[in-house]
């Protein structure tokens, strides 16, 4: 099997599966960084969010080839030097339910703050139209990343 | 008493050379001045248990660490954080010194089946109970210590005051004391005041809310064990049918792929057992996936195999043309309707539904010595246990069960039917093994809502009063699921939402047509109150329209009155009706006036109206909905209300009232499973949709507090919401939605 050497969260990680294996199942799996969640394995639902050089994307999708020699942050390395302002801010606004999709949002919507500070709802609906919340905690999503763009 | 040095004696020996008591009742005006010290020698020479352990349900440590076993699950409806808030409030525990124990299977805590929003409920009275008598025996034992009278010592946030000396004390002085108490009767133990509570009704984060955050929170699908390995399984398409064929050497030939294994076939009688196929066991998850495709297994359809929704919702609608059998009636219906001055019959339909949690199900099995362990998102760990023990050859209660948090359930985890194939493949294997269902196998192998059609019958007379009213329901029981007993028709148990609601209306009969289930048919949040509360809150609106008033003063007539008369007496009903009529009322008003009903509204844009009672709580929903030129529709705001006595977490309660309103708009605007040769169409959420951010709208809840017994939470905001939306879009735009979902019907 091919080896691959992953940046993941600042540190480098050498794994050795199928090239075809999705970024997702080499995190959870093979590194047994569990915080990417898995929720339709099919570019519908955006459990599996990660960035790749900053931008965010479907890690269950993402072949581990083609992941290789990015930049890659999951949710672990998110607030690895404490939380941010925006995992605060959903800390602020009690936004997770069963929190699943949550690790999803945090990462779709840091992604978004990082590319517009002052996102309209419009803006966050669209940005975050590929997260699905089962539990419906939408509304209290949209709150926190106003609170977390006033906060800065 | 200073060479106090005893070797293996029991702690009525140790009570007996302390000199207190003979029995092993020692009430605290025996216990002496100077017990802690005694007890503290007595448990550094190890004879002594040391924890206070008045209940199942909380330990204390001697460094004064509260253990609460909290034995519901949490799946986001937050349970766990609901039940620690009634244990610590009593207790007059400090939070921070609370650990919370992972639910794990045992009889010894009752029933710890997480289902019909009955956690609160259920063990509000159990948890206060055990928290306040560990508070009263930490009392007694520092009265004792300190010489002083009963009175005179308060518990306050882990210390209790010596109201003599006016000085505090830790709780970790006096556990090693107070574990040598006799529990006292319950009599004895005095409760707070609600005006007392720290914890109960006040906001209090959830416990996992940080870990939430941090993505550190480990649900089924995240469980780890050393040299685990993973499995997928292809399972038949249709209930009952069976493995025909795969390649197995195919599989095996991709790289990680370990073994493949046959599962155990499904016998009659559903229940919750797995439905059989063949499963993929590899180095990692994706391995499997791929094993399982090139396995290409094939199955034959049994006796589903030729299943088809569309036929079947016309046999659905033969059945209700035929009657059905009468579950309750009261009155003369067929004479009130023939007199009838004016007719309304309306059919509403509803197709299958399905859970859909954000985590498919995930279950860890695993041997250790001699020990079967399994580590599961499931709602009842119990249920694991009994549905496991027959497939391994071991009795239940010999199976370590232990819940992770749940990605959501919405009922679908409370069919463990994923942990026997874990366990099955943990023993083939002998080594631990994650039993993994990807989204396609959540959506094509579920436990499915019931698709349901109904007929109502409303006769009035020439002043517009309702008074006849023949409900109609023809759907399959989820009975063969529950009880592994076929059952060919809804069961009165089925549709008794019908009969539950203060409908004030003289005649009434409920009759429940036949329809043999094809699926496994499950119970998703709120269960047969979604179809119900559809219809009649639907018809209620038909009513306003026919008689040309304003809907809200005709929901309030219908259901927020008093019917006087022979209903009042019906002993069948769970609650009187006129709390009922009184409770959901209030409700409605409360909708009513925050959603400013009535006021003037861009065309194209209106407010429905719905109110229903389900699981001991009473909801309300004010919809505004706008639909656009081309038959769009957007809920841009919503209006809720729940009276279920006491909110133990408000904020709880809140997000639970948020989240029904968008699981409510799923199951109207897009929710179907359909079924074409025995097998499910959908696969994933682009065949089954939910709500996404773009269609939730902005909802403010309004909870009611009083004295009335609790009610529930997780499910009660689900029911109204339906029925709201469609008498919504008919407020907009004069179209009456009779069938969900929306869809495109709008837009067609
Ligand atoms: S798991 Fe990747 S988008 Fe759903
Ligand atoms: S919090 Fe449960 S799916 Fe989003």
């Amino acid at each position: 099997m091919p080896k691959y050497s992953l940046r993941i969260n600042g540190s480098v990680h050498d794994v050795d599966v199928a090239a075809d294996t999705p970024l997702l199942w080499v995190l959870r799996d093979v590194l047994g960084m569990t915080g990417t969640k898995f929720g339709c394995g099919a570019n519908q639902c955006g459990a599996c969010t990660v960035h790749l050089d900053g931008a965010p994307a479907r890690s269950c999708t993402r072949a581990i080839s083609g992941a290789a020699n990015r930049e890659i942050t999951t949710i672990e390395g998110l607030g690895a030097e404490g939380l941010t302002t925006l995992q605060n801010a959903w800390l602020a606004e009690d936004v997770p339910q069963c929190g699943y999709c949550q690790s999803g949002q945090l990462m779709a919507a840091s992604a978004l703050l990082a590319d517009n500070p002052d996102p309209s709802d419009e803006d966050i609906d669209r940005a975050m139209l590929r997260n699905i919340c089962r539990c419906g905690t939408y509304q209290r999503i949209r709150k926190a990343i106003h609170r977390a763009a006033r906060e800065g | 008493m200073s060479d106090f040095n005893v070797v293996n004696v029991s702690r009525r020996d140790v009570l007996k050379t302390l000199g207190l008591a003979t029995g092993f009742v020692v009430s605290s005006a025996v216990v002496p001045k100077g017990i802690r010290a005694l007890a503290n020698r007595a448990l550094a020479d190890g004879i002594l248990a040391d924890r206070l352990e008045p209940s199942v349900y909380l330990a204390l440590d001697t460094d004064g660490m509260v253990h609460a076993y909290i034995h519901r699950v949490e799946m986001g409806q937050g349970a766990r954080t609901g039940l620690t808030q009634i244990l610590a409030d009593e207790l007059e525990a400090n939070w921070d010194r609370i650990h919370v124990v992972p639910a794990f299977g045992d009889l010894k805590f009752g029933s710890q089946n997480t289902d019909g929003s009955t956690s609160i409920r259920m063990f509000y009275d159990a948890f206060r109970m055990a928290g306040a008598t560990a508070r009263h025996m930490l009392e007694d034992a520092a009265a004792a210590e300190w010489g002083v009278a009963r009175d005179q010592v308060e518990a306050t946030d882990h210390k209790i005051l010596n109201k003599v000396t006016g000085r505090s004390q830790d709780y970790r002085d006096f556990v090693a004391a107070a574990a040598l108490l006799t529990a006292p009767a319950a009599e004895s133990v005095t409760l707070k005041t609600r005006a007392q509570h720290r914890y109960i009704g006040k906001p209090v984060r959830n416990l996992h809310m940080e870990e939430f955050a941090t993505g550190s929170s480990i649900y089924g699908q995240d469980v780890r064990r050393e040299g685990m390995v993973y499995a997928v399984a292809a399972r038949p398409p249709s209930v009952g049918g069976k493995l025909t064929g795969y390649n197995r050497e195919a599989a095996l030939a991709v790289s990680g792929v370990l073994d493949v294994v046959e599962l155990p076939e499904m016998k009659a009688g559903w229940g919750f057992q797995p439905l059989g196929g063949v499963a993929v066991i590899a180095t990692n998850t994706w391995a499997a996936i791929q094993g399982r495709k090139a396995l290409a297994a094939s199955f034959d359809g049994g006796p589903n195999g030729s299943f088809d929704t569309t036929e079947y919702e016309a046999s659905l609608w033969r059945s209700i043309d035929a009657g059905g059998e009468e579950t309750y009636a009261r009155g003369d219906v067929d004479t009130a309707l023939a007199g009838s001055a004016r007719r309304i019959t309306a059919d509403y339909f509803v197709p299958f539904q399905h859970h859909a949690p954000m985590e498919p199900p995930a279950a860890t099995a695993e041997w250790i010595d001699g020990k079967l362990n399994i580590w599961t998102s499931c709602q009842d760990p119990q249920a694991v246990q009994n549905t496991v023990a027959p497939y391994v050859g071991v009795a239940a209660e010999d199976i370590y069960v232990e819940a992770t948090l749940l990605g959501g359930a919405f009922g679908r985890k409370s069919k463990p039917d994923f942990a026997v194939e874990a366990a099955v493949l943990a023993t083939h294997a002998q080594r631990p093994v994650k039993m993994i269902w990807t989204r396609e196998d959540d959506v094509q192998h579920g436990f499915y809502h019931a698709i349901s059609a109904q007929r109502v019958d409303v006769g009035l007379d020439a002043s517009g009063r309702v008074q006849a009213w023949d409900h109609r329901a023809a759907y399959p029981s989820l009975m063969e699921t529950a009880t592994g007993q076929q059952t060919d028709a809804a069961t009165s148990f089925e549709v008794g939402p019908v009969m539950e609601q203060p409908l004030v209306v003289p005649h009434m009969r409920i009759r429940s047509g036949e329809a043999k289930a094809h699926v496994r048919v499950g119970w998703l949040r709120s269960v047969t109150s979604i179809q119900h509360a559809f219809a009649m809150g639907s018809m209620i609106d038909e009513i306003a329209e026919v008689t040309g008033r304003r809907p809200d003063e005709v929901w309030q007539d219908l259901f927020g009155s008093v019917l006087t008369g022979a209903d009042l007496t019906d002993a069948s009903r769970r609650e009187p009706r006129p709390l009922v009529a009184e409770r959901l009322g209030a409700v409605l008003r409360r909708v009513t006036e925050m959603s400013g009903y009535g006021r003037a509204l861009p065309p194209g844009t209106g407010i429905g109206l719905a109110a229903f009672t389900s699981f001991g709580s009473f909801t309300a929903a004010a919809l505004e909905v706008s639909v656009s030129e081309d038959g769009e529709v957007h809920v841009p705001r919503a209006w809720t209300a729940i009276d279920c006595g006491l909110a133990v977490s408000p904020e709880r309660v809140t997000s639970q009232m948020e989240g029904a309103v968008v699981f409510g708009l799923t199951i109207a605007l897009h929710g179907a499973i359909t079924v074409k040769n025995g097998a499910v169409e959908q696969d994933n959420f682009d065949g089954y949709q939910v709500c996404r951010i773009n269609e939730a709208p902005e909802v403010e809840v309004a909870i009611f507090e009083n004295e009335h017994p609790l009610g529930g939470a997780g499910e009660p905001g689900v029911p109204p919401v339906a029925a709201a939306l469609s008498n919504g879009i008919f407020a907009a735009v004069g179209k009456r939605i009779r069938r969900l979902p929306v869809g495109d019907q709008l837009t067609g």
